[in-house]
């Protein structure tokens, strides 16, 4: 294992009759900062499940650390509004935690003194930062994160990401995470995998900007936030196209 | 010698007790009350509503099979039960309409099992006694075996809760803290399975959906975490059961009915009473 955390090799999942992801090898490494960025439908969230243990693969193989304790924080969690849910007892899930504890989290992840809120009555930005506290209160080696700023506004998902990157630098563990927010991709991470159902270019940040494969998907010459928008409208990817550096 | 005079005299009066039909009645609807409280609570908050009536229509196949194979009903029903609900969860995993799937077994296997009773040669069948319960006519041995059945599921859902409710919120954290959130699943099955078996005999296979939800329902405005809306829903749930038996040995009015009927009254008050908090 090369002391990767955690480690996937030749990865493939067929979801749906369709394949999501083929052929994908990455690893994370103790303390660093992975973002992975692609267009909508190329297998980012699919590649988090796979690696948590969320959806069966086809091919290939993920490896753990041995007792790789793994933070997961979701794109979003829906509660049923019959499930009363106050903050404190979420963050007592599945694991019980003293009430000590689950300040030290809150506190960590910015949201102090929310624990007897229901959850249903937290802001956007508030349940991310629970969702991030539950995930802390796992003493997580690797933290996974998908897409945790979706329906946050500007300030709020720079705050957030600003929270993630002193965790980092507080708690030690590596962060894995997937975001549209490539100005903050190219900003806080120290490597960058660009999937497009397989891995199209991998890296520091400014190797992958540089790449063809990477300016294929996001376009040339910006600064990130104008390809955000124009990659999801211009360009049409399907997963199941012959590329040119397809795997023999 | 006073000892022994004691003694008899408890023994006698706990004969006397489970000799009286609405005692024994009692007991088993809080039985039934108490084990269908926390699996209710699940079945609402995972939107199972549906998957427990497939269930329970289910359970009238399961009475005519165990008339035909001369078993016992509790045994042949908790085998139909089970079959169908782990049909139904298998069926659930797939990209198929599942309320109209649902719907398709759910009434097919009651208009079957209406179909099958009816063929039974030389059986006697008192066939509303299955659709809306018998619970006057628990005997000391229904009893045991609905007691037995409620502890069962009860000790279940203690055991299982906190893996349970991870991966009712979802089944992705789930897994990434190590929990199969397809093994919690199964066990909610084998739970809804053997609850629709012991309450047959108490509110009958048309209400057995109710004593699951209604309490469950009920219970959600007055709770604020998942534990206190357990029980609250089991207070219902028994409040509802006793009051029940009482109006309808009062009234003369079916058992099983009546308390499903008392459960919905109280339901109508907590959401009323939730409207008048919120105002």
């Amino acid at each position: 294992m090369s002391g990767a955390l955690i480690e996937a090799e030749h990865v493939s999942v067929t979801m749906g009759g369709h394949l999501a992801l083929q052929h994908v090898d990455m690893e994370v490494r103790p303390g660093e900062i992975i973002t992975v960025v692609g267009p909508n439908g190329s297998g980012k969230t699919t590649l988090l499940r796979a690696l948590i243990g969320a959806v069966p693969l086809s091919a290939g193989q993920v490896s753990r650390a041995d007792g790789l304790r793994i933070g997961y924080v979701p794109q979003k969690l829906s509660i049923d509004p019959t499930l009363p849910l106050t903050v404190e007892r979420f963050l007592s899930l599945p694991v019980r935690r003293d009430a000590q504890a689950r300040a030290r989290a809150l506190t960590q992840a910015g949201a102090a003194g929310l624990e007897q809120r229901q959850m249903s009555q937290l802001s956007g930005g508030q349940f991310q930062r629970v969702l991030l506290a539950r995930a802390l209160l796992e003493e997580p080696q690797l933290l996974v994160l998908d897409e945790p700023t979706t329906g946050l506004d500007q300030p709020g998902s720079a705050g957030f990401y600003r929270q993630i990157e002193a965790l980092r630098g507080e708690t030690g563990c590596a962060v894995l995470m997937v975001s549209h927010e490539l100005h903050v991709v190219m900003s806080a991470s120290d490597r960058v995998i660009c999937l497009n159902g397989h891995v199209c270019c991998h890296g520091a940040p400014d190797v992958v900007a540089s790449a063809p494969e990477y300016r294929a998907l996001f376009g040339s010459g910006t600064g990130g936030a104008l390809a955000l928008y124009r990659h999801d409208h211009d360009h049409h990817h399907h997963h199941d196209h012959d590329h040119e550096h397809d795997h023999a | 010698m006073t000892t022994t005079i004691t003694t008899t005299m408890i023994m006698t009066t706990s004969t006397t007790m489970l000799d009286d039909f609405l005692v024994r009645a009692t007991l088993a609807g809080i039985g039934v009350a108490l084990a269908a409280a926390p699996l209710g609570c699940f079945v609402v908050w995972r939107r199972m509503a549906y998957f427990g009536d497939a269930t329970a229509h289910a359970a009238v196949l399961g009475v005519a099979l165990s008339l035909a194979l001369s078993i016992s009903i509790f045994a042949g029903v908790l085998g139909v039960a089970l079959v169908m609900a782990l049909l139904v969860s298998g069926l659930s995993s797939r990209a198929l309409a599942i309320d109209t799937m649902l719907g398709v077994l759910s009434h097919s296997a009651l208009a079957l099992g209406l179909v099958a009773v009816s063929l039974l040669e030389g059986v006697r069948l008192d066939l509303m006694s299955y659709l809306f319960g018998d619970i006057l006519a628990v005997g000391r041995m229904d009893l045991a075996v609905i007691w037995a059945g409620a502890l069962l599921v009860l000790g279940l859902m203690i055991w299982r809760w906190q893996a349970l409710l991870a991966a009712t919120l979802s089944s992705d954290l789930a897994h990434a803290s190590g929990i199969n959130p397809d093994r919690e699943r199964l066990i909610l099955t084998v739970a809804l399975a053997v609850t629709v078996a012991v309450a047959i005999k108490v509110v009958g296979v048309l209400l057995i959906a109710a004593m699951l939800i209604i309490p469950a329902a009920g219970a959600r405005p007055l709770a604020r975490t998942p534990e206190g809306m357990g029980l609250m829903a089991a207070v219902i749930g028994v409040g509802a059961a006793v009051a029940g038996l009482q109006a309808s040995a009062q009234f003369d009015t079916p058992a099983g009915p009546s308390i499903v009927c008392v459960a919905a009254v109280i339901f109508v008050l907590t959401q009323g009473l939730a409207g008048a908090r919120g105002r």
